[in-house]
């Protein structure tokens, strides 16, 4: 009974931590000296997880009297929660004036990296290339079969990532000029899109170029291969930033750990090995009404 | 007051504040669900019966463009497909189960049926989907057409998951019956299948029937291992072979992405009290079935 009794204190006491952590996320402003220390609470986009993670764990080496706590959640939630300023910087794949219900005007972006998106299909589909028209006649569901764009005799299968998706966001708008999609199946992650596309004869959707490991056909638009130097130059136009918002300007660690985000040490090595492409290196621009000009 | 010598004071004290946490934690539960998902109505002035019947589900729409349309009806309609499908698979089997190990062969069935219809109950969710994903969903791609994700996967898997409901409480319902009906049965020279079909298990029909909407209810309310293998597309399904969605896979998909108090996000809210309200009518539907019991 005792020992039931301590283990449901040992409980409490977890979750009030857990929840404290979380909740809180106070930046304490002490850049006295040289000694960084605080806590950081990042919250947001899935697809930037793996990598602000990585990063959090180099910063953290380096500064060991900062805790840096990141969190997936979806860019909704991300950029709710620091609207809100529930944590100390939300992580988005959209612009905060694209989604619905935030107050962008409070919030400060800082773009980190870029991630391109690609058409990919099943690689029993031997077409390698559409036009912008065909991929939205596929999309909308005026395309049903491969054999009208050149490919062999069979059914076209759409797999969408779920409608709020930042992926689907990008593509639907960059890709498919926003037309609006036709039923489809819909899957969750990247990962199971991956699966999906490479299981399913006939089967198209999107991924990040950071998803793609061979084992699906990548598709190039109007003859232009999703690579990075199409991207960079602003050819290839299916792509997305990474956006760490604050809600004002950063101070202190918050600020300390957004300028390693883009110093040339995370810049040069973490993002491109993870398949994204550092923000310094685009040659355009974009705002979020997806106008590009050159930087 | 009676007893405040006696000794028991703070336990009773201590089981009373337990008592009543719990009873606080559920009604907070349903003040936040009934006054988030009552928001699409009352603040969106959305009209129930668009939520309810129409099929046209595009919440990110422009209001240029016809928008926003917030119909959840191949929600719905996907949920109590899977559900019910589920159900009438998992019965016959969970009922012949109960009999089987508590009438035919109790030794038997208390060894080797129940151990292992109750490991079933403590496989994980994320397991069955897996399973669906990988073994199933690719069996029915191959054998019986479409593309795997359909209806039926998610119907499968679920009827796997609700058998140990089914079979647990019909097994109790069985034994609890007094040995003095079946004796009875016998002495009028019934035959065992006699006894069994015509005196026990008319007898446990109360117990039997909360068995049944127990597990229709568990079936309502999973989520993940249906998710991972129906496919998850919003229309209404024509045969077995088709995608569906429903309520809890919309829910599951959709909420990381939406931005707290947007219209969207309040119809999530909206679909999470749709589902709240429809398990307190099975637990209702319960309560009523075990009153009626047969009368002895």
């Amino acid at each position: 009974m005792s020992r039931l009794a301590a283990a449901l204190v040992l409980a409490a006491a977890l979750a009030l931590a857990v929840s404290g952590c979380g909740g809180g996320g106070a930046t304490q402003p002490e850049e006295k000296g040289k000694v960084l220390k605080g806590t950081i609470t990042a919250v947001g986009s899935t697809a930037m997880q793996p990598l602000v993670e990585r990063a959090a764990h180099r910063f953290m080496q380096a500064h060991p009297e900062v805790q840096i706590s990141v969190q997936g959640g979806g860019s909704g939630t991300g950029l709710s929660q620091v609207a809100a300023g529930a944590c100390d910087i939300g992580n988005s794949d959209v612009f905060a004036e694209e989604k619905e219900g935030i107050d962008a005007s409070q919030l400060v972006d800082h773009k980190v990296c870029v991630v391109g998106m690609a058409a990919v299909v099943n690689p029993g589909v031997t077409v390698d290339n559409l036009t912008r028209q065909q991929l939205i006649d596929i999309f909308t569901g005026r395309i049903t079969n491969w054999k009208e764009v050149g490919g062999p005799d069979v059914k076209v299968v759409v797999v969408n990532r779920p409608k709020g998706s930042g992926s689907r966001a990008t593509f639907k708008k960059y890709a498919l000029g926003g037309a609006e999609e036709v039923q489809s199946i819909e899957e969750d992650s990247s990962g199971a899109v991956r699966r999906i596309i490479r299981d399913t004869p006939g089967a198209i959707g999107y991924l990040a170029l950071s998803y793609l490991d061979g084992s699906v056909k990548v598709i190039s638009l109007d003859g232009v291969a999703p690579t990075k130097e199409n991207i960079v130059t602003g050819r290839y136009p299916v792509w997305a930033y990474q956006h760490m918002y604050t809600k004002g300007q950063p101070s202190g660690v918050t600020k300390a750990f957004i300028e390693y985000m883009l110093s040339a040490e995370v810049q040069t090595t973490l993002v491109p090995e993870m398949g994204y492409i550092p923000v310094t290196e685009m040659k355009v621009e974009r705002d979020w009404k997806g106008n590009v000009t050159p930087r | 007051m009676r007893r405040s010598g006696s000794g028991l004071s703070w336990e009773r004290g201590l089981l009373l504040a337990c008592a009543g946490l719990v009873i606080v934690l559920t009604v907070s539960i349903i003040v936040f669900i009934s006054t988030k998902g009552l928001a699409t109505f009352l603040v969106n002035r959305v009209s129930p019966a668009e939520f309810l019947l129409s099929t046209e589900w595009a919440p990110d729409r422009p209001a240029e463009q016809g928008g926003p349309r917030v119909g959840g009806l191949p929600y719905i309609l996907g949920s109590v497909a899977v559900s019910v499908l589920a159900v009438m698979v998992a019965t016959p089997l969970g009922l012949s189960g109960a009999v089987f190990a508590v009438e035919v062969a109790p030794r038997w069935g208390q060894r080797v049926l129940q151990p292992a219809l109750e490991m079933l109950a403590g496989i994980p969710s994320v397991v069955y989907g897996w399973m669906g994903l990988t073994v199933l969903v690719p069996f029915v791609r191959e054998h019986a057409g479409g593309l795997g994700f359909s209806l039926l996967a998610g119907f499968l898997v679920l009827s796997v998951m609700v058998l140990p409901t089914i079979f647990t409480v019909s097994a109790d319902s069985l034994r609890a019956l007094p040995p003095d009906l079946k004796e009875a049965a016998y002495a009028l020279g019934s035959t065992r299948w006699q006894t069994i079909r015509r005196v026990l298990l008319p007898a446990a029909r109360s117990g039997i029937i909360a068995g049944v909407v127990l597990g229709l209810a568990r079936a309502f309310g999973e989520a993940l291992a249906v998710q991972m293998v129906i496919g998850n597309t919003r229309k209404i399904p024509t045969s077995l072979l088709d995608p569906v969605t429903t309520l809890t896979s919309a829910i599951t998909m959709d909420m990381p992405y939406t931005v707290m108090g947007s219209l969207w996000n309040n119809v999530l809210w909206s679909m999470a009290l749709l589902l709240l309200l429809m398990s307190c009518g099975f637990i209702v539907a319960i309560k009523l079935i075990a009153r009626r019991g047969v009368k002895l």
